[in-house]
């Protein structure tokens, strides 16, 4: 075999390459095409618009205006930008460990023999299959401030920044929970019998068998919605909007998306760029605090 | 718990207990669908007036022709066919790009490619929310606002896609590229006649992701159409059913309507849908 590779190599070798370098350029082309045009480029435009206010006066011809490093810090150290990476802050603490508890009981209820499982596993995923669109509009029927349910529920009132943020937690969490039952239930799957079945024969109690033996297990797969869940997070949108009559408790992306036009495109560019930065910040410190304690076996 | 490894089925008292448990949390997880579905069959003024001394829990005053209605609506027709079009679109420009693109990192020599895998990895720092507000800026430039390229083209490639199906294409025995090779297989002809096939399941998820993230999509064509034409159906949903109070119930048989193709999909393919979520997240 080896002989045989190897004269192939030696005899088309450098052809071989040359034609396989076009190739390859056809069959990259398409993707990063699009990711230079609405990946790379835009990272290069929120730069660009963060130094300079674009002249968007088409009668009077003229440069774009350098506005200088000061408009990034001053956006940056702004109450419009603290006060929302607040409100995302705050999102992502009530939404994360919350709906991964939750996703996991489920996971641990759900991972059994018994006839008709299958029936309640679907259910428990099927927050998966809704999007944020649908959810937010299914929990209106709870949470609207005139004829919900929970109209007089007051520390879920949408009326108020506080409590709106909480309220508006209780959507996400019903959707993370399912997005962690569909992974978890994965993983508890993936752990073998016999591991189980050992720790049992130690004479573990359930408790401390889950603990001590199923977690380690399964702890790439909770990184992974660590990770997930908080960025999903910090980046809502469609929850805040679609929620509030009155936009009250407005995260990140609000300022960002800016649907009233209330910041100009330098201001939007500096906030962009804030989220871009918490969000690899964020993962790169979970990634540190819990890397260690992340079992990936072999 | 018996110490056979097969009596794992609970039974007698145990086994009640477990649906017990699994019954309320299923009551919990569904009580929102119920009272949304409680709300799209009461007529609105009804139900309204009955919420000051009844428990909004059932239905007032049963029309279920609401789902006709919707059904039968302009605006939410052309949504669901535009977000029907515009996933299609994504899903096939995806599924191309990524195999290709795949096919180049696995079976391809070629110069920078580190470089060229790299810069599909900082894509993941890239997301739409992130870049939202440049691209708004870039299709407004190109005036693409309101239109079916400005919604679509920005997707039409997936670093996600990549890695999943370069992994399925790394799982081929290099015994078969040895042989293709000495069949004299060109590229083109051994990736649809063997990398493809072989890698069926593990498109076929992808398939279902890519599906249900441009199904699902909000944040962009939230911004990049204010026509209400091309409104997609998420964002349709917003305002359906908003401009008459007596059609307050519109919206939400309007929003249970709209999630049905989804809850289809979960039934059908579970499997395949659960091995794309879980892709990354579990080994093995």
């Amino acid at each position: 075999m080896t002989t045989t590779k190897n004269r192939r190599d030696t005899v088309a070798s450098s052809r071989k390459r040359w034609n396989e370098s076009g190739l390859a350029l056809l069959f990259l082309g398409p993707t990063m095409a699009v990711f230079a045009l609405f990946s790379y480029y835009p990272l290069y435009r929120l730069v660009y618009f963060s130094l300079y206010r674009p002249n968007r006066n088409s009668f009077i011809e003229g440069a774009d205006e350098w506005i200088g490093f000061s408009n990034i810090w001053d956006n940056l150290a702004s109450e419009t930008f603290t006060a929302a990476l607040w409100v995302s802050a705050k999102f992502t603490l009530m939404t994360v460990p919350l709906g991964l508890t939750a996703g996991i009981c489920l996971a641990v209820a759900a991972d059994r023999h018994l006839r008709g499982i299958k029936i309640f596993q679907t259910i428990f995923s099927s927050t998966v299959a809704t999007s944020v669109a649908v959810a937010s509009v299914v929990f209106t029927t709870l949470l609207q401030p005139e004829n919900g349910l929970w109209r007089d529920v007051d520390w879920l009132s949408l009326n108020k920044s506080a409590s709106a943020i909480r309220a508006i937690s209780v959507v996400a969490v019903w959707q993370n929970a399912g997005l962690t039952f569909v992974i978890v239930l994965a993983a508890l799957q993936a752990v073998p019998q016999e591991i189980k079945e050992a720790a049992r024969l130690d004479g573990y109690g359930t408790v401390r068998n889950f603990f001590s033996v199923t977690v380690p297990m399964i702890s790439p797969a909770l990184m992974f919605l660590a990770v997930v869940l908080v960025v999903n997070a910090l980046q809502a949108y469609a929850q805040f909007e679609i929620l509030q009559p009155v936009k009250t408790a407005q995260p990140l992306l609000y300022k960002i998306a800016d649907p009233d036009g209330a910041s100009t495109i330098s201001t939007r560019a500096v906030f962009s760029l804030g989220l871009f930065g918490v969000t690899i910040l964020v993962s790169l410190l979970q990634f540190n605090l819990l890397e260690k304690r992340v079992h990936y076996g072999n | 718990m018996g110490t056979d490894r097969h009596s794992e089925q609970p039974r007698g008292i145990k086994a009640v207990g477990w649906y017990s448990v699994l019954i309320t949390l299923s009551a919990i997880i569904l009580f929102p669908i119920y009272t949304t579905i409680v709300r799209s069959i009461s007529s609105a003024i009804p139900y309204i007036n009955s919420l000051k001394d009844g428990s909004g829990l059932v239905p007032v005053a049963v029309d279920y022709g609401v789902f006709g209605r919707v059904l039968q609506n302009d605006r939410f027709v052309n949504a669901m066919l535009l977000s029907a079009a515009i996933s299609l679109i994504i899903v096939t420009g995806q599924v191309l790009t990524s195999t290709l693109a795949a096919y180049a990192f696995v079976f391809l020599e070629f110069p920078f490619k580190k470089l060229a895998f790299a810069v599909l990895v900082g894509t993941l720092l890239l997301p739409i929310e992130v870049t939202i507000m440049a691209n708004i800026e870039t299709i407004r430039d190109i005036a693409w606002l309101n239109s079916i390229q400005g919604l679509t083209v920005p997707f039409l490639a997936s670093a996600f896609g990549i890695f999943l199906i370069r992994q399925a294409f790394l799982g081929i025995p290099s015994e078969l590229r040895d042989a293709a090779d000495l069949e004299g297989y060109s590229h083109l002809r051994f990736l649809f006649r063997v990398a493809v096939p072989i890698s069926k399941p593990i498109i076929g998820s992808f398939v279902l992701i890519s599906f249900l993230g441009a199904w699902n999509q909000y944040l962009w064509p939230r911004f990049a159409a204010d026509k209400e034409s091309l409104q997609t159906i998420q964002v349709a949903l917003r305002n359906l059913g908003k401009s008459e109070i007596t059609d307050l119930n519109f919206g939400y048989a309007a929003a249970l309507l709209s999630a049905v193709p989804l809850l289809i999909i979960l039934i059908a393919f579970q499997r395949q849908l659960v091995r794309g979520l879980t892709a990354g997240a579990v080994k093995g």
